[in-house]
């Protein structure tokens, strides 16, 4: 049996090379991607939990996750297109319009 | 080692390395190949753990829902010139320093709470309770028994999605 140790420690990884991504990245898209990288972090760690402590809500909880990824997802594409639309570009740093 | 093991470290191997892709690769496009390789692998690893139900709706939600709207949207607009553009911004040695410090904070979480976790490694009760029952039934009869209330909240919250994204991403007409 894998120590959930194990588990924990590819949640981490995962979620942190999804906060590199946000944090580094100048590609709406990708950054977007890396959102879901951390979704799929957060999930790991509730169904590891879920499985060794027996309790089924860790999995309940991994279906909420996924709805919000889903809704985030719909929303997030949604402004890349209405940004697109409008700036032609997926650079995030030429978004400055709220900028002084 | 046991077939379980094996199955997780090749999985979790292959994770890390297609999510380090992810934010590596210049085209956006292959980004999106490598984060389906990386969903893909997270759901092998929801089988390690016996949970099938969410492996098959992480496969159908994320790889057949989400990554193929997200190819869509780099279908709709040009990835052309996006590739011979600066890839990174210029506070990656800010980013890095956070992503240390972020490190850090989870190994010391991880060590220091590494006592409470022999709760969790006891596997012969989950064994009994979350291995013989079919799992789709246990979770459907939690989702909509204890868990309805929310569930009808995460209804809305797709709708309340669903009517934005639309609006925001419709056309203005001439008569508004």
């Amino acid at each position: 049996m894998v120590p959930i140790q194990h588990y924990l420690i590819l949640g981490a990884a995962l979620f942190t090379i999804g906060v590199v991504g946000v944090l580094t990245r100048r590609n709406i898209m990708v950054i977007l991607m890396s959102i879901e990288l951390m979704m799929n972090a957060v999930n790991i760690n509730l169904i590891a939990f879920s499985w060794r402590l027996g309790h089924v809500a860790g999995q309940v909880f991994a279906i909420f996750v996924i709805t919000v990824a889903a809704a985030e997802a719909a929303v997030g594409l949604g402004i890349v297109i209405a940004m697109f639309r409008n700036k032609e570009t997926m650079n995030i740093n030429e978004i400055d319009l709220m900028k002084w | 080692m046991s077939v379980e093991q094996v199955l997780f470290y090749i999985f979790a191997v292959i994770a890390v390395l297609s999510a380090l892709f992810v934010i590596t690769l210049k085209n956006v496009v292959h980004s999106a190949v490598a984060l389906a390789a990386t969903l893909l692998s997270v759901a092998g690893i929801f089988l390690t753990l016996h949970a099938e139900f969410l492996a098959g709706v992480q496969v159908i939600v994320y790889v057949g829902g989400i990554l193929v709207l997200f190819v869509f949207v780099i279908m709709l607009i040009s990835v052309e010139r996006a590739v011979h553009e600066r890839h990174f911004n210029r506070q990656w040695a800010l980013a890095i320093t956070t992503a240390l410090l972020l490190i850090g904070e989870l190994v010391f979480v991880l060590w220091r709470g590494n006592d409470s976790l022999i709760l969790a490694q006891a596997g012969d009760k989950a064994e009994s309770v979350l291995g013989v029952t079919g799992n789709s039934q246990l979770v459907g009869e939690t989702l909509y028994g204890q868990y309805l209330l929310p569930f009808e909240i995460a209804s809305i919250l797709l709708l309340v999605a669903i009517v934005g994204s639309v609006a925001m991403s419709k056309r203005k007409t001439q008569a508004e």
